[in-house]
Order: C-alpha cells, then sequence, then structure tokens
C-alpha cells in the first residue's frame, strides 16, 4: 500500500516496520513529529523526555537492555546529547540503536545552522541520510540491521526539506524483532579508564569495517548518463541537483556518508572531467574528496550558508537565473509571529516593559522569544535551551563589579525550557549566591513546537495522566528563599510582584502561573482552577474610545485600530477575554461584554 | 516536466489541508507528487505557505523564484509578497480578504491599497470571494476549500478523485460541508 507521508511520518513508520520497541525525544523543529507518530503506533512505547541528552540516556539504556531503540532532535539537541552519544559510541549496543539528527540549512526555526555530519564523523559512529520519504523509511529499517551488525548506535541526519516534504512511500508490515535476553556485560558496558582504553581500540576496528560496508552499500551508488561532467551529492541536495541538471550529469549519490566511500568517490571522479560536489552547510564531501587528492569543485562556487536549491545550483553551475514576477514592496508590508490572543505571556511582557530602563533581560528559547520584537523588545540576549538563569547570572556578577553599571538582570524561561536545563541554570544562582531575578512562564505546555506535553503538563505523549512536577517545589528545594506565584492576566499583582523582586538584593524566582491558550488536555484539578478561563469577550465601548493606543501597547493582535475614526476595536472572533487591555484601558472604555 | 503549485496564507487559514487534498487526488490519479512546508511559527499569525510539485517524475520537494505555475493566495497582502515566485505566464488566484499583521493593526503602517489590481496588472489574475462564499456555506474556515476548487478549475484537473479526497482526509462531520465548497469554488473560475 502507498501512502503519502512527510519524511518525519515516514521515519515513525520506518521504525514501526523494524520492530522498534522504544524511543524517547524532546521536541525541536523540524524533528517533533517523528515522536509524534511513533507515538502513533501502539506497538512502540514513545517518551517526550525533558531533554536530548535524557532522551539518549534513556535510549542507550533500552538498547543495552535488548530492545530496539530510537532516540530524535534537532540538529542542537545533538549538542545537549552529545556526552553520553561519544561514549555509547565506544561500548556499542545490543539492541539497534538510532539518533535522528534533524539538521536546519537555512535556519527556518533555529538559531544556528550546524552541520550534524560532523558530528558522526567527531563521534566515529556510522551515518546515514535520506533524500526522500520512501528512502527515510527504507533506510531507518537497514539502519537498525547495520546497528546490530556493527555494534554502534546509527545517526540518521536529516534536514527540513526532507523532514517536512511529503511524497508517497510502499508501506510494509512490521517485523516483530525479540528482546534479546540480557547479560551482565562489564567489559562493554561500564565505561572506566581501563574498559574505554580497550573499548576504543574495537571503534577504530568497527569504522574500518564499515569502510568496506560503505564502498558496498545500496545506498552509495552512480547514475550513468554518459556525460562528462560528474555531482556527488546526498540529502536533499542530490535530489535539488537533479531537478537542475537533470541528465546533462552524472551522479554519484551518497546516502550511507560516515564513513565516506573512497574508492566510489576516486573512481566518480576519475572518469569525470568536471566534478561538482553540491552539499548545504559545511564542505563534508568535499573535503574528504581532497584529501583523496581529487580535484572537486565545492565550496568555492557554492554559497556556505543556507539552502542548496534548484534555482542555487542553476545559477552557480548554469549561470541562469530564473525571472518571474517582480514583487513590489509597496504592495505588502511584515507579518511577524505574534503572541496569541489571550497568550499568557502578555501581561508579564506589558508590566514588565514598564522597567525597561532598569533592567537587562536575559532571554531563552519559546514563545516568549517572540517578545524580542515590537512592542515589548524585552530581549537583551538569547542563546540556547536553559541559558537564561546561567548566563543572567554571570552578567550579573560584572554588572555588580561596576558600580556605575547599576543594572538589574531579569531572566526569563518558560516551564518546559527550565524542566529542559534550566533547574542547573537556577541552581548556579542560589548555589552561587546570586541576585538576579528569575522569571518562569509556566504556561504549562512546550508552546513553540505546537503543544507537546512536558514534565509540568500532566500527561504523557501517548495521552496518559501522570504527575505535574511541581516548579514552585524544586525552586523551594533547591534554595531560592524569594519565590512568587502570579495570574500573569492580572496586571496589578504582576506589577506588585516585579516591584517586589526589583527590591531584593538575594535571588528571586517569579513563577507567572496561566496556560498556554492553545493547550487542550487538563486533569480534573487544573479544570477546576481554570474552568471559567476564556469564556469571556472583551469589548471597547466606541464613545469611551479616545484613540489614546494605550491598550495596543499590550501588543494583542485581536485590537485594531482604525485610523479614520480614531478608535480601537476588538475582533470578537479571536478575543478570548483575557483582560489584559481592559486592565490598560486608562479610560475604562473596554469592558467584558454582557451575554 | 512538472507543474508547480504555491499556496500561501496566514497561520491557521487551513493551507495544509488544500495541499494535503490536491496531493492525495494527484497520486491517486498516478502522478509523482512532492508537497512541502515549513512549520514552527504557524499558530502565532505568521505568513505561511506551503508547494506542490507534480509530474510523472518530481525531485524537488521546493518551487524556487519565479516557477511557480500557480500561486493560490488565500489572502490579499501574503499574495503580493509571493508574488515573485511566479513565472512570467504563471496564473494567480486571489481570495479577497484582507488580514492585519501586527503593524497594520496597531495603526502604525497602513494595510496597502489596490493589490488585487495591481497584480492583474501584472499577471493573469482571478479574484475569488471564497471567504465571503465560506460564510455562506455557514462555515468561514471551508474558505481553503473553495480555493482549492478553483484552483482545481484552473488546472483542468476536474477530472481527479476529490470526493475521494475529501471523504478519507477530512473529518466525518465536514465532508458534506467540504465537499459542497469544492463544489462552489470549481463555478468560481471560468
Amino acid at each position: 500500500m502507498k501512502k503519502i507521508l512527510t519524511g518525519n511520518q515516514a521515519v515513525a513508520r520506518g521504525a514501526y516496520e523494524a520492530g522498534v520497541h522504544f524511543a524517547s525525544a524532546y521536541p525541536g523543529t523540524p524533528s517533533t513529529e517523528i515522536l509524534e507518530n511513533i507515538a502513533t503506533y501502539k506497538e512502540m512505547v514513545a517518551e517526550w523526555a525533558p531533554n536530548e541528552k535524557v532522551a539518549l540516556e534513556a535510549v542507550i539504556g533500552a538498547s543495552i537492555a535488548g530492545g530496539r531503540s530510537l532516540a530524535a532532535m534537532k540538529h542542537v539537541g545533538v549538542n545537549v546529547a552529545a556526552d553520553p552519544l561519544f561514549t555509547f559510541s565506544y561500548t556499542g549496543v545490543t539492541g539497534g540503536s538510532v539518533i535522528i539528527t534533524a539538521d536546519e540549512p537555512g535556519m527556518h526555526s533555529s538559531q544556528n545552522e550546524q552541520d550534524n555530519r560532523n558530528y558522526a564523523k567527531f563521534a566515529k559512529i556510522p551515518m546515514m541520510e535520506p533524500s526522500t520519504a520512501q528512502e527515510a523509511k527504507d533506510m531507518i529499517i537497514d539502519a537498525y540491521d547495520l546497528s546490530e551488525t556493527y555494534d554502534s548506535i546509527v545517526m540518521f541526519r536529516m534536514t527540513t526539506r526532507v523532514c517536512h516534504s511529503k511524497s508517497s512511500v510502499e508501506l510494509g508490515e512490521r517485523t516483530n524483532v525479540p528482546i534479546v535476553k540480557y547479560e551482565k556485560n562489564f567489559n562493554k558496558y561500564v565505561a572506566v579508564p581501563a574498559i574505554g582504553r580497550a573499548l576504543r581500540h574495537t571503534v577504530e576496528e568497527r569504522m574500518n569495517r564499515l569502510k568496506e560496508y560503505s564502498e558496498t552499500s545500496k545506498w552509495n551508488y552512480s547514475v550513468d548518463n554518459k556525460q562528462t561532467i560528474g555531482v556527488i551529492a546526498s540529502g536533499i541536495s542530490y535530489e535539488y541537483a537533479w531537478e537542475a541538471l537533470g541528465e546533462t550529469a552524472d551522479y554519484l549519490k551518497l546516502g550511507f556518508t560516515n564513513p565516506l566511500p573512497a574508492k566510489l568517490i576516486s573512481d566518480f571522479c576519475d572518469q569525470h572531467d568536471k566534478v561538482y560536489i553540491i552539499e548545504e552547510n559545511d564542505p563534508y564531501i568535499e573535503e574528504f574528496a581532497k584529501t583523496l587528492g581529487k580535484e572537486v569543485i565545492g565550496k568555492e562556487l557554492f554559497p556556505y550558508t543556507g539552502e542548496m536549491t534548484p534555482d542555487v545550483i542553476k545559477r552557480h553551475i548554469l549561470s541562469e537565473n530564473v525571472e518571474g514576477i517582480v514583487n513590489d514592496p509597496e504592495l505588502f508590508v511584515g507579518r511577524p509571529p505574534t503572541f496569541c490572543s489571550g497568550c499568557p505571556h502578555r501581561g508579564f511582557f506589558y508590566e514588565l516593559g514598564k522597567k525597561r530602563k532598569k533592567i537587562v533581560v536575559s532571554g531563552d528559547i519559546g514563545c516568549y522569544s517572540l517578545a524580542v520584537g515590537e512592542p515589548y523588545d524585552m530581549m537583551d540576549w538569547l542563546i540556547c535551551m536553559g541559558a537564561s538563569f546561567s548566563s543572567g547570572h554571570g552578567a550579573q556578577r560584572i554588572f555588580d563589579m561596576n558600580s556605575e553599571e547599576q543594572r538589574r538582570v531579569v531572566s526569563i524561561m518558560g516551564d518546559s525550557t527550565f524542566f529542559h536545563t534550566g533547574i542547573n541554570s537556577l541552581l548556579n544562582v542560589v548555589y552561587n549566591g546570586g541576585n538576579t531575578i528569575n522569571v518562569i512562564l509556566d504556561n504549562r505546555i512546550t508552546g513553540m513546537t505546537g503543544q507537546q506535553d512536558n514534565p509540568g503538563s500532566g500527561f504523557k505523549i501517548q495521552g496518559q495522566e501522570t504527575i505535574i512536577g511541581d516548579i514552585e517545589g524544586i525552586c523551594k528545594a533547591i534554595g531560592i528563599k524569594h519565590i512568587r506565584k502570579v495570574n500573569p492576566n492580572q496586571l496589578d499583582d504582576v506589577k506588585e510582584t516585579i516591584n517586589w523582586a526589583l527590591e531584593l538584593d538575594e535571588a528571586s524566582v517569579i513563577i507567572t502561573d496561566w496556560p498556554c491558550v492553545l493547550k487542550k488536555k487538563y486533569n480534573d484539578d487544573d479544570l477546576n482552577i481554570y474552568k471559567d478561563m476564556w469564556k469571556t469577550k472583551d469589548i471597547v465601548l466606541q464613545d469611551k474610545c479616545v484613540g489614546c493606543k494605550a491598550c495596543l501597547r499590550s501588543g494583542c493582535p485581536s485590537l485594531v485600530f482604525n485610523a479614520e475614526e480614531k478608535k480601537v476595536s476588538i475582533d470578537t472572533a479571536t478575543c478570548v477575554g483575557c483582560d489584559v487591555c481592559l486592565q490598560i484601558c486608562p479610560y475604562d472604555a473596554i469592558v467584558k461584554e454582557e451575554k | 516536466m512538472s507543474t508547480s503549485i504555491k499556496f500561501c496564507g496566514v497561520g491557521g487559514q487551513g493551507t495544509i489541508l488544500a495541499t494535503t487534498l490536491l496531493s492525495f487526488a494527484l497520486v491517486d490519479a498516478g502522478y509523482d507528487v512532492k508537497m512541502s512546508e515549513i512549520h514552527g511559527m504557524s499558530q502565532r499569525g505568521g505568513s505561511v505557505s506551503s508547494e506542490i510539485r507534480y509530474g510523472n517524475k518530481v525531485h524537488s520537494p521546493v518551487i524556487t523564484k519565479g516557477e511557480a505555475d500557480v500561486l493560490v493566495a488565500f489572502e490579499q497582502m501574503e499574495a503580493a509578497r509571493n508574488v515573485d515566485y511566479l513565472r512570467k505566464d504563471g496564473v494567480l488566484l486571489i481570495n479577497d480578504l484582507k488580514i492585519n499583521s501586527m503593524v497594520t493593526l496597531n495603526g502604525k503602517i497602513k494595510y496597502p491599497e489596490n493589490i488585487t489590481s495591481e497584480l492583474s496588472k501584472k499577471v493573469q489574475t482571478y479574484v475569488v470571494n471564497a471567504s465571503d462564499e465560506a460564510i455562506a456555506l455557514g462555515n468561514p474556515k471551508v474558505m481553503n476549500v473553495i480555493m482549492l476548487g478553483a484552483l482545481v478549475k484552473a488546472l483542468h484537473l476536474e477530472a481527479l478523485d476529490f470526493q475521494k479526497a475529501i471523504k478519507e482526509n477530512v473529518k466525518p462531520q465536514f465532508i458534506q460541508l467540504n465537499l459542497e465548497a469544492f463544489a462552489l469554488g470549481l463555478k468560481t473560475v471560468k
């Protein structure tokens, strides 16, 4: 049977067919739907982990215990998971194990453009790169056989366009792979130095065997169009190259890319007058070809950043520029993403904005990153997941050395980010006697990636109810003395709480407590607390509105300013009655709609 | 040869369902189809787009500027933003709807005037009143399927089995509504 699947859905299907028992991930674009789709198969156990390191560690345990396991993450997630990855490379596997990295050439939803193919080489593990959804499904099944045959976790490298593009996939049946009977194997799995030194040699021997495999792998093959020009490519770049050049070139398609096939590449180069290496991100294949002494054309011709789409290839190889309709910048303005109507971050940032001149805002990754833009301007820096408390603390240390600075750091992260790596960050602040204001915007869900459950949401990925992690309790337990919880939609309370924290000379935590407007699932306790939420609407009394635009500083997309009449109105289709604008209006022109 | 269709709109307008239905029907009819979309910020009111390419054999899932045969815009300003994806002899279908963005809502910048008339000077343009038609049908959300109907007519793809595509991809309670919306869309392009 054929079905149209995204690359991510195809990976989930492949995992199902490969008999995978256990999968774990932390959400991150463009990888998120891999685990969400695995979760739809009842034959596999799927779990959201608090972060990527934990996800991979759970997967390692599952492999040691004899199950087939899979970890999925976005490219920067592999940085978090790198510690266990490098040693798991040494120990090898019992049940087959795969780590999926979803890279982002072009940085559609990411803070950097790192090329994780380098990780496979660095960690000395085999790597596969699918070009299409069909390949993604077929390759993942093969990856498990490779993993068990060569005793290594396999890195499975995808990119945004492979993850998120759809094409038809021929589906197969699940092979029920038995769990390997557990036997304690001290010399394989206890990575103390004496054993590590021994394992070090097995890694090298494995890579030598994989070099031979790479030459004959069915995923590495050439396509002969009887041309003198050759193209070497992997992943989506291979499809782009075909689109741009068609049968005017021969191709060496590489699907198994660590270790690279030296002889295949060398022979292909020798057989062609000119060889282009078409790859996104780093010159990974190019540098290898050059170490073989081959003259190939790569990054000296192609851009080092962005996507290698067919137009880019045509422009650089054929000097062809596609001329289409020219657009007129007068006819459109920006449409940046913004906090939803009713977003609980709005009220907090509105009040914090009043202190902007006194404070420095240490930011983090989540929906609240959107506060970087108009009208909030509420972020001085943003580095990586969980960094706001720790980087804020370091900054405060330096500000405090300079008595002229008088700056106070407010560090901000969400609930999912707090559970991810924020707890250690906060521990650093309190342990070292820091004095920053640490804000946890608890909206009870992982919002930015599209409503994934987390240890504070009350549910697991496959729908089961679970305990709700107690953020306030964690903060207390690690030694924070000053903690306040506030409803971010109650502006007077938010204001008073911010003032309270600014007066303290010790570290404090403010927890804003209101669910994401898009959150769908609540347990019974939560339903009681939030039962009246979003059942009302706010309206503007037109005779009272003087057009002062004070409410617009809330940045709510339901507020519409009519420039001719100089009055604001509220779009009742999108308003959920959070009352933030109602509290801001100095003329009492915004009221609850009467039913 | 392949045909490239780009859908654009604002998060929440249903570009994904429209592309899903079209790609389902195309695959069903035996075409090689690739569809692409960028996820991430779609629920937060930002610009969104999705793409379909079909033919005997399709390699790239991505449509680059100047290559789309048809641009289906669910909103006026998004049509203007994405019109450079169209070939010079391409076709533009616009839903006659304006959705403010944060910068026009707060009155700092005006929503641009005369978008449809300016665009129709550049390229063959069909303006479809799909949002109003959808409200008349009883659910503003089926605008996307009305636009799909218009697209199918413009591409002469009426022979494809969209009944099946809708029945297999839409929740049971919305099948009838979407079938009506699709039929309505077919009539909007002559």
